[in-house]
Parts: C-alpha cells; structure tokens; sequence
C-alpha cells in the first residue's frame, strides 16, 4: 500500500486495465462504423471497393499488387468480404442514402438482387466498345433489364483435362476440341477396357467436390436447353440415363475426390472435368502430358456454366467518376492479364494470353476460349438469389446422382420426387429463373 | 412485520437452494430446447409441418435412421460382452490386472474426431490394413467405398466398438467393486458352478450398475458421429451426422432441428424402456 502512495504518478492496476479494455474495445466498435471505412483504408480521397472475390489473403495483396500497378486514377481501397456482409453492406448503405462504397465487385448472382441500387453504366459501356467483351458475357451485365448495370471483371468456368496418355482410347473421328457426350461415354468405355479394366475418367463426386455444378450447368442444359424448368422431362430422364452409363465406367473412388487436380497428377485417372482452379495444378509438373478441352456437347448445344464476375457502382457514390476510371484501368489487357497470371480468373476481354504465361494456365486459356466461343454454346449461371438455400438446392442434383448413379433407383421416379423438393424450396424463395431457363417468370420445375 | 418474517423465510430457503441449478437449468437446458422445438415446427407464416416433411422425404433421413438403430442393435450387446468379460478377468486378479486396465480405458481418454481419424489411416484405400494385406501377397480391398456397405458398417462398428466399450467397462468395474465377496463365496461354498455364481450372485447385483451403463451407452450410440463421420462421411449417414449437415452446409436450421428432436425422441423412449426392462421385480427388492 504504502508502494502505491509513494509511487505517485504509478497508474493503478484498474486504470491500466481500462486502458487494456479500452485498446481492445476500440478497433471493436469501430468496426461498427461501416465496413468501407476500415479494412483497408486508404486515407482520405481513395475510393473503397467492396468485393466478394479475393478474400484469401494472398490473392487480396496479389490484387492490390495489381490495383497499385495498373490504376493511376485514385488510390482504392481494397475491402474483400464474404456475400453476407456485401448484401447488408450495399442494402444499408444505398437505403439509408448514405453511401461509402464507391465500387462493388462480385459475382453475377452477388450483384443480381441489387439492380436497382446500382447505377446505370451505359455511358461507361459505350467507351469500353474496345475491349471486346463477349456479347453473352456483356449483356449478363443488364441483369434482364434495359441498361447495363455492371461492366464485366472477370470469368471463371468448368473444363475438362486430358492427359495425354488417354487419347490412345479417344474413338475413331473424335475431336478432343469437340466431344459430344456419346464420344465421351464411348471414349470412358474403351478407356477403362483398354487399361485393364481400371477407369480412366474421375468426376469430383466427393464431399467437397462441384460434381452438383455438372448437372446443373453442363449434363441438363447439353440435354434439355434448362436446369430448373426441364427438371423432370424427358430429355431430362435421357440425361440421367446417359449418366448412369457414364458412372459406370467411371473411377468409383470419385466419391472421394473433391479436387481433381489431385487424382490427375497422381496418375489416379487420366480425364476428369472440374472447376478451373481445381485442374490448374494437375499439368504443373509435365505440362507437356496434358490437353484441356471445353465440355461435350449434348442434343441442345454445348452447356456450360458461366462463372463471371462484375464490377458496379452503386447509386449515390461518392467517388463514381473515380470509379468509372478504375473499372476502365481493369478491364485493359494488362490489367485482366496481371489477374490471370495472379489469381487464375480468365480475362473477359479479347485477348491473346501472352506466352509467359504458366504453361498450365495457357492450356487452361485455351479451352475456356473455346468453349466461350462455340456457336451452339448453351449458358448457363450458377443459381441467382438462392442466397443460403444455395447448397439446398445443390444438394437436389447431388441426390439424384445418388439415387440414380449410385443405388440404381427408376430415373423418372426419382426425379419426380426431387422435383417436389426443389419446388418445395423455390415456392418458398419466389425468386426468376437464371440463364439457361428464361428469364421473368417464377422459377420452378414444371 | 415480526409475524410475517417466519413465512418469508421458510420459502425462499429451498427456493435459493435449488435456485443456481434452476436458473442452470432453464436458461442451458430448457430454453435451448422450446426454441429448438419451435425451430422444427415453425417457419415464416407459423405453424408448420414443413419441415418435418422435407426430414422425411430426405433421400438420406431413412438410411441415417435404419444405420443408426442398427448400430445401436448391434454394438450394445457386443460391448457389453466385451465390457463384462473384461471385468470379469479383471475381478481374477491376473498378473498386471493394473496395466491392463489401463490399456484398456485408455480409448477413454482420446477425442472421438482423433479415434475416427486413426481409424481412417488403417481402413483407407492406401491405409495400414491394405498396406499390410498387400505386402502378405493378398488383393487391397476398398473398404471404405459405398460399393461394399457392409464394410462399411464393420469398420464403424469396430471403430465404435474399440472406442465406446471402455465407458461400460468402467462403469461395470465400478459396480463389481460395490459387491461384497461374501456372496460368491457363499455360493462357492454350496458348490455353485461359475456359471451359476454369475447368473445368480454377480450379475442380479450388477444390475444398477447395468442399468446406467446400458442408458448411457444407448444415448451415446445415438450419438454417435465423430468417428462415422471420418470414416465413412455421409456414405453411412448417421442420424447426428445428418443433423450436422442439414445444419452447416444445407444451412437449413429447421430441418436439423427436427431430425434433433427424433434423436431426442428415440433417447427417451430407449431410456424408459431400459429402466421399465430392468426394474427389479424380485419380491426382495428394497424398492
């Protein structure tokens, strides 16, 4: 005690704990203040860019990389979130009228609720007549209105890779760049004969694998022209008997590959279809084994799903000018390079990647522009306004694969009775169909 | 006010007494348990079955109910073999009686995500068991693949056999420990077998013993989910498991919360059952 009297200006225990309180509740409540402004803040005049994509951290500072080098016009600051926090975030911000976020980047379907909170773009459109961008991909951007509402970032898409080794067993006339779905089974068929009875093709069936976007975006639009409102038709019952025959010369340890790179590089199987991030690392050691090829088609084209990005401004920005010349800085060639060669999404502008290049990523190039440019391409999207029940209606095309593929249930049965479950779910969201389905109409299985 | 005072003291006293575990109970148990009830028969617009519906049509609710009871069928009576033989040998008294108790509760003391996990590095595909069946010259089986349910089942089931038995085993070491020898000894003197010393001595005054061990491991097989779950994922579903992913990656609250409710629902009605199935009817009886 008598320590403390004579220590005089000693900070006692409860101020330091205060202080210690107060240290730690400080960046806590600012945090309240709006996510535009912390994060990263770029000081006062930078303009705050809130985006769904890049939030790993080392893609984030990849992208900053890339912001500092390529954008002259305002300093950005960079704010990846989840598309929770991008919801609320535009929703609070744009409804009250006090707007902090000059730019928003997210997926098509992050974007797709917020059409009327984002300003009109045309006039930003028409001097970006240069770039190139394709018309499909360009005109997601009016999100089924009249004006366009986000210039287009940058895309994503499923292909398939091809080792080598498996083109011995490709049927006779068969084009690797221009499968149909018969070839396909064909080519699994007198794969699996012709290794010993072992399947040369794998499928990312496993619990974390996007085997449910193969049905959604690439089986049923090549079979029936739509995912939702084809759901149970007889094209539909076709393209499920066509999988059953497919799965069964399949790799069955499919079930546990959620990656297909990492099958491929093992030598596990030697064809596989998978999301472009998860076959880039499959050609890394031997890049000189492997092909990549666009998806098969089917009776109604070659479906495809269609994972594009954009970027918007929303009404009452603060810095829109500012922000119209960032999304111009993007959308150059070097600019859409940089995030190609960085953070492996494809360029949506007409450009020639470059041979520097990682020649896995070159392959990779190749494919997606083939398959983005095929006459009989069927788009499709990834579901919009699903929100959360996102993975439930997934979980719909994953059951069917189960009871059909794998415990050989009568296919139109099954898909009557999923169909009742998935009309169960959009009865309950209201929300329209997406791209293959058509647009305006409550989405719904008929 | 000096009439009053009495009357004021004799109710709060039990009432504080209680009061803590009341509270406890209330806000951690009973609380959690009306939202979650609500949570399975309420949605947007009320009162509905919906979600109920969506639990049973599920392609996965049956199988999860029928492997979980299944499980269950077959794994408690085979621990409870095992558990018992065990004591068994231990109330002999071999030669490092201690060690092996040790040996065998250790399972005990290892989480269930770590256990299932362990067993995983031994029955997958390039695990220790087809390492060791390929090295004797034998074919590698895939144990783990949906393709061959039935060992499927087995390796859950021995998983679960290795892991859980030593709770009984405890429990039953507890009970052997509580009874006086002078029984057996009696009964040894009037020259009864061993066979009829367990039948009629040992295992009628094991039974409470009994009883809270097989309540215990009955709710316990229920849950059982850590180790299916590594093991097996959802190509065994189990009903816990399916909660969980109804839960995280179906994010539909809801429906987790119905197929929760069942589990809870099956956990009763086995627990009145045992306690009616092994009351004590001798005439006897203290109770």
């Amino acid at each position: 005690m008598t320590n403390s009297i004579a220590g005089g200006p000693r900070i006692s225990r409860r101020a330091l704990l205060g202080l210690g309180l107060g240290a730690v509740a400080a960046p806590a409540l600012s945090a309240c203040g709006g996510v535009s402004t912390t994060g990263a803040d770029g000081g006062s005049g930078s303009v705050a860019f809130l985006s769904t994509q890049f939030t790993p951290v080392e893609e984030r500072q990849r992208f900053e990389k890339i912001l500092g080098e390529r954008v002259s016009a305002a300093k950005v600051a960079y704010n990846p979130v989840d598309s929770g926090v991008f919801n609320s975030t535009i929703t609070s911000q744009v409804d009250a009228g006090k707007v902090q976020i000059s730019l928003v980047g997210g997926l098509h379907g992050d974007l797709a609720p917020h059409a009327d909170r984002l300003m009109d773009l045309d006039d930003l459109a028409g001097t970006l007549t240069d770039r190139g961008f394709a018309p499909d991909v360009a005109g997601l951007g009016k999100l089924g209105g009249s004006t366009v509402k986000y210039v287009p970032w940058m895309q994503a898409t499923y292909v398939m890779a091809v080792n080598k080794k498996a083109l011995e067993w490709l049927p006779s006339g068969a084009d690797p760049q221009k499968l149909t779905y018969d070839q396909v089974l064909e080519w699994a068929t007198a794969g699996r004969a012709g290794n010993g009875g072992k399947p040369i093709f794998g499928f990312p069936a496993g619990p974390k694998g996007l085997y449910h976007r193969f049905f959604q975006g690439y089986l049923l639009p090549s079979f029936t022209g739509g995912q939702i409102t084809t759901f149970r038709s007889a094209e539909a019952v076709q393209a499920w008997e066509y999988m059953k025959e497919l799965w069964a010369v399949t790799a069955p340890a499919s079930t546990n590959y959620d990656f297909m790179q990492e099958p491929l590089a093992r030598g596990e199987v030697l064809v596989a279809w998978d999301h472009v991030a998860r076959l880039v690392s499959a050609p890394k050691d031997n890049p000189d084994d492997w092909i990549m090829v666009p998806a098969p088609r089917g009776p109604k084209g070659l479906g495809y799903m269609l994972v594009v990005a954009g970027m918007a401004i929303p009404r009452g920005a603060p810095e829109a000018e500012k922000a119209k010349e960032i999304i111009k800085a993007l959308t150059t060639d070097e600019a859409q390079i940089d995030v190609l060669r960085e953070n492996a999404f494809f360029p949506v502008v007409d450009v020639t990647p470059p041979e520097t290049l990682p020649p896995a990523i070159r392959l990779e190039a190749a494919a997606v522009q083939a398959q983005q440019n095929a006459d009989d391409a069927v788009i499709s999207l990834p579901p919009v306004g699903l929100g959360a029940k996102d993975g439930e209606v997934s979980q719909i095309f994953k059951n069917c694969f189960k009871e059909i593929c794998i415990d050989g249930r009568p296919v139109q049965q099954v898909l009557d009775a999923q169909a009742q479950q998935l009309n169960a779910i959009l009865d309950e969201l209201k929300v329209g169909c997406w791209q293959p389905d058509p647009a305006g109409q409550t989405c719904r299985v008929l | 006010m000096a009439r009053r005072r009495p009357g004021r003291s004799r109710l709060p006293a039990p009432l504080l007494l209680i009061g803590p575990s009341l509270v406890f109970m209330t806000v951690l148990f009973a609380w959690p348990m009306v939202v979650g009830v609500a949570q399975a028969f309420t949605g947007d617009q009320g009162a509905t079955l919906r979600y109920v519906q969506r639990m049973v049509d599920d392609a996965y609710f049956w199988p999860a109910m029928r492997n979980t009871l299944l499980l269950i069928v077959v794994l408690i009576p085979l621990q409870f073999a095992f558990a018992l033989a065990m004591a068994l040998m231990l109330r002999a008294r071999p030669r490092f009686h201690g060690v092996y108790f040790y040996i065998w509760v250790l399972p005990l003391a290892i989480s269930d995500l770590a256990a299932g996990l362990v067993w995983l590095s031994i029955f997958t595909d390039r695990g220790y068991l087809n390492s060791v069946l390929h090295m004797l010259g034998l074919q590698p089986y895939a144990w783990l693949s949906y393709q061959n349910p039935t060992s499927l089942f087995l390796t859950v089931l021995i998983a679960e056999l290795w892991r859980a038995t030593s709770l009984v085993l405890v429990i039953i070491v507890a009970g052997l420990q509580g009874i006086p020898k002078d029984y057996d000894e009696v009964a040894s003197v009037f020259g009864a077998t061993y066979w009829q010393r367990l039948r009629y001595v040992i295992l009628p005054q094991l039974r409470p013993s009994l009883q809270v061990a097989m309540i215990l491991r009955t709710i316990l097989a229920l849950q059982t989910f850590a180790v299916a779950q590594a093991l097996a994922g959802r190509n065994f579903p189990l009903l816990v498991g399916e909660t969980y992913y109804w839960y995280n990656f179906l994010q539909n609250p809801n429906v987790a919360a119905a197929i929760a409710l069942v589990v809870l629902a099956i956990s009763m009605v086995t627990a009145v059952g045992y306690l009616r199935l092994l009351r004590d009817r001798s005439p006897g009886a203290a109770r």
